[in-house]
């Protein structure tokens, strides 16, 4: 129960869980959601079985002892794995959660409760529990509910309900038959095929209700080699809000190839020197740095709080005029967008940093209301089960005006971090870290041996400052990345273009 | 449900299994009901209080195996459930070593009280807990005019689970849990605002620490990180708290585990019976402490626990197998996690190791780093102290350190005598000669 804030990255920050045919609350209810419209909120209200009428009796039973607001979020969400072990896909998994979280919130305090069953009567049983943080008298509920249109930054043509195991089968023995044609080093390969489906409805107090679809998908793949006595393992994955078109033959070939040639590199891999260097960062996954350095300590809640190394640096010039950072809702298919937040909230595209100066903190409900601004939509929660607070979507870095091969050129000596397996932050103190799994060292402008495991470790005030190149090349981060905070963990997206940093410590060997 | 019900529901589920064509099923039923308060500014922050389900059902179907989990205990949504899992396993690919274990591992379960629920559970109040989370937060707010803000906590637990298996299994679990504690932020030089925190779990509400205590070591660890900063790197001698030690035992832990090792993905690979470690490493895998917070009488296969010497002085004595990869590797099954882990103890306090130090650092907590399972190299972010003849020097923070798990656990040197009872790694401080640390 620490502040401690982290992100997993790549193939072995997988959680299990998976099947296929279908699991559906209510049998009846049909697979195709429809695009907007009463029919939309119709086809969301019979999925989880209750009317609009109960909504708002839910809601006057949360609002009985008062408080500024309450918001009703429900959730069912199938999620399926299948694996590949030892040459078979000999395992599958699957979860199904259901159920309605209830917060009522009263000026920055908050009384959540949720259930599991969607009668009426424990609806209303939770949303007694959650009115308990009230104290005044009673608040009535909104006469009638509104329903909000949202936007789809995920279109796929084919729902995950429909796609039976038989379907993702052959796609893991593809993988697999690959990644042994082209190293015949690799000893031992593990996959998994990952899909899941979200329905969520979330109604507010305000009156407000939205409906919102949320596919997602994984493919990870992770390899062990062996060269004489040496082992050595790594792996790649590729993720998004996508369907089964994502896993285009391309792809397919890429998820192999990737996971054997990033392992097989390790055999050559040296450790950098210890202490603190120039590193320059790989467009795509670097967008971790990002994501510790000052994703976190831009979350509103830290800084409502005062204990932000950034509360009270709004307007204030953090980095070089060419640094322009952002935590985007919109980006299409993303792993970390949302049409809406879990508050209900339209997403959007929140500059964090702009031209070098910090512009907006990102913002739920509570801290948007605490600080008289709108919300910025990055209200989230792990599932229904939790309360919301503010979180990170996708959060990279805007192009700028040096070139990759500029970047290393300029480099001394440094290391070259391509790929990452996890980072954290302190919040009050600024530092943070991140894992790198392989990269190079660079040496006179040029990228010589590659390296492996090693830590690296700044402060993220200290690092902006000291991002002094970045490149015309933005990519986002293509695998599966999990944030963590106060217990709990969703999907994330990040990205850079190629980046260098001045002087950051990174862990190694003496010389 | 009671457990009786619960019991019935597992065995209908299990049967439902058989009846759509498994061979056989193993079937978890669980509930837990959590209520936590978190108080800040003198304020009732959070309060939250909620009851959870899960019913989880493994199939084995023609050596064919998945596994699912659901929270809609609906009757027709349960039969949906269970038919829709057996349909699909029969797409998956046919594994010998796929079977539920051998009912003879369920015989020897031992029957003694556990301790791991607290009949004063049923007592505690919303007042209670009140008390409790305002009684932390009075003496951290009390403690330092630097405190920027203080977030404090309590919260309790009852977690109930029966688990049946088609082939004669059958085991019920119910344990409480309590935390309470605090997190602090302090302000420190220009922007700076060092953050630090303590929290606690116990069993039983009666052996939770004074809160008084909890609130104001929350905020003197805070406080204890003024000025910190990076020194040369280079290599220092090591001591790690015990309370943040855990992480540091986690590289050791998990490629003991049946999985990584049959996958090939372990550095300990090979080496049972052989030195990994230096001989003030005893490492005892033990399921019965009374009121530890790993105790239990079977596993996660249902297999009867026992006390186990994972390493002796050194040289590793067992793994964790599990049935499945115990079977895929030909071995008998062990256990397949951790229950409580306890360490051969040395003879001195944190106090008195620091205080014999000559230079070195002392590690107060861990950020982010890894290992890698398959060839040990690990590198982590700590943050610390520089010990200097026994005195802190300053805190440091913004360092790594790095290297191979076999050397440095070859260079332990000495374990405390202060066993970490809020986890169920009971983990001591640990002193390690010689490791490298990189900072400037």
């Amino acid at each position: 129960m620490t502040r401690r804030d982290f992100v997993r990255v790549g193939a072995q920050g997988l959680a299990l869980a998976a099947i296929p045919v279908v699991f559906r609350v209510n049998p009846a209810a049909a697979f195709s959601v429809p695009a907007g419209g009463d029919t939309r909120l119709s086809t969301f209200l019979d999925h989880f079985s209750v009317s609009e009428t109960d909504i708002r009796q839910v809601m006057g039973v949360a609002l009985e002892r008062g408080g500024d607001f309450c918001d009703l979020f429900f959730e069912h969400r199938i999620t399926n794995w299948v694996g590949l072990e030892d040459e078979a896909v000999n395992q599958a998994y699957s979860t199904i959660d259901l159920g309605l979280g209830i917060r009522v919130l009263e000026g920055d305090q908050s009384g959540f409760s949720f259930t599991e069953e969607l009668t009426l009567q424990a609806m209303k049983r939770a949303a007694r529990t959650a009115s308990r943080i009230a104290k005044e008298t009673a608040n009535a509920a909104p006469e009638k509910l509104a329903f909000a249109e949202t936007p789809d930054y995920h279109v796929i043509k084919q729902p995950w309900e429909q796609v039976g195991i038989d379907q993702k089968i052959p796609y893991l023995q593809k993988i697999n038959s690959n990644i042994h044609s082209l190293d015949k080093r690799i000893i031992k390969s593990r996959l998994w095929f990952g899909d899941q489906t979200s329905y969520c409805m979330i109604a507010t107090s305000d009156g407000l209700i939205v409906c919102d679809y949320r596919p997602m998908t994984q493919i990870a793949a992770s390899c062990t080699a062996e060269q004489g006595n040496q082992r050595e393992k790594n792996g790649f994955s590729l993720s998004g809000r996508q369907d089964l078109n994502f896993y285009s033959q391309v792809n397919i070939d890429r998820i192999a190839k990737e996971a054997v040639g990033r392992t097989v590199r390790l055999f050559d891999a040296v450790k950098p020197e210890a202490g603190e260097m120039e590193v320059v960062l790989a467009a795509g996954n670097s967008g971790i740095l990002l994501h510790e350095a000052i994703g976190h300590g831009m979350e509103a809640d830290f800084n409502r709080k005062g204990i932000s190394i950034f509360a009270d640096k709004i307007n204030k010039k953090v980095a070089e005029d060419f640094v322009s950072i952002v935590d985007d809702g919109t980006c299409e298919h993303a792993r970390g967008s949302l049409n809406v937040d879990d508050e209900g909230n339209n997403t959007e595209k929140t500059f964090l940093v702009e031209n070098g100066i910090l512009k907006s903190y990102l913002h739920d409900n509570i801290s948007a209301k605490h600080y008289g601004v709108t919300p910025t939509g990055n209200g989230r929660r792990q599932s229904f089960r939790y309360p919301p607070m503010p979180r990170m979507r996708c959060t990279y870095m805007l192009p700028g005006p040096h070139t990759k091969d500029e970047i290393i050129a300029s480099c001394k000596k440094g290391i070259y971090a391509e790929s990452f397996n996890n980072g954290e932050v302190h919040i009050g103190a600024g530092d943070f870290t991140f894992y790198v799994n392989s990269g190079n060292l660079i040496e006179n402008g040029k990228l010589t041996a590659p390296i492996k495991d090693i830590n690296i470790i700044g402060n993220g005030p200290e690092v902006l400052r000291n991002i002094v190149m970045v490149g015309d090349d933005p990519r986002l981060a293509e695998g599966g990345g999990m944030c963590g905070k106060n217990g709990q963990g969703v999907p994330t997206s990040m990205g850079l273009p190629t980046a260098k940093v001045s002087a950051i410590t990174v862990g190694g060997v003496s010389s | 449900m009671n457990s009786k019900e619960r019991l019935a529901l597992a065995h209908w589920v299990a049967t439902e299994a058989n009846k759509n064509g498994a061979d056989e099923a193993a079937v978890n039923l669980s509930n837990s009901r959590d209520v936590s308060v978190q108080f800040r500014d003198r304020t009732l922050e959070e309060l939250n209080e909620s009851v959870q389900n899960s019913l989880s059902l493994s199939i084995y179907a023609n050596h064919r195996y998945s596994a699912h989990t659901t929270n809609d205990l609906r009757k027709e949504s349960l039969e949906r459930f269970i038919s829709e899992a057996v349909a699909m396993t029969k797409y998956l690919s046919e594994d010998e070593f796929r079977t539920l274990p051998d009912p003879k591992h369920y015989t020897g379960r031992e029957d003694i009280d556990l301790q791991v629920y607290d009949e004063a559970y049923e007592s505690v109040t919303s007042d209670e807990r009140i008390r409790i989370a305002t009684a932390i937060e009075d003496a951290a707010l009390g403690h330092s005019d630097r405190l920027i803000s203080c977030t404090t906590g309590f919260n309790d637990s009852l977690y109930e689970s029966v688990k049946v298996h088609s082939n004669g299994f059958e085991g019920v679990r119910r344990g409480t849990s309590f935390s309470a504690g605090a997190e602090a932020t302090v302000k420190g030089d220009g922007d700076n605002r060092p953050e630090d925190w303590d929290w606690r779990t116990v069993r039983f509400l009666k052996d939770m620490p004074a809160p008084e205590q909890l609130g104001i070591n929350a905020v003197n660890r805070a406080l204890g990180k003024l000025g910190q900063k990076k020194i040369e790197s280079g290599t220092y001698d090591m001591i790690i708290e015990n309370r943040t030690a855990g992480r540091f035992i986690y590289p050791l832990y998990g490629p003991m585990q049946a999985s990584s090792l049959q996958q090939k993905n372990s550095w300990l690979d090979g080496k049972q019976g052989e030195r990994i470690a230096s001989d003030k490493l005893t490492m005892i895998d033990d399921p019965f402490i009374k009121s530890g917070l790993g105790s239990r009488l079977f596993d996660g296969d249902g297999i009867a626990t026992k006390q186990r010497t994972i390493v002796d002085k050194g040289i590793l004595k067992s793994y964790y197998i599990d049935w499945y990869y115990g079977r895929k590797m030909g071995l008998e099954p062990t256990v397949g996690s951790s229950t409580n882990l306890t360490f051969g103890l040395g003879n001195r306090s944190l106090d008195e190791m620091v205080k014999g130090l000559e230079r070195g650092i002392l590690v107060t907590g861990f950020i982010g780093g890894n290992s890698n399972s398959l060839t040990g190299d690990f590198s982590y972010g700590i943050m610390g102290k520089l010990i200097e003849n026994g005195q802190v020097v300053h805190p440091v923070n913004e360092m790594n350190i790095s290297g191979i798990l076999v050397d440095i656990w070859n260079q332990l040197e000495e374990m405390g005598n202060d066993e970490w009872v809020y986890s169920s790694w009971r983990r001591p401080s640990m002193y390690f000669k010689d490791v490298q640390f990189s900072g400037i």
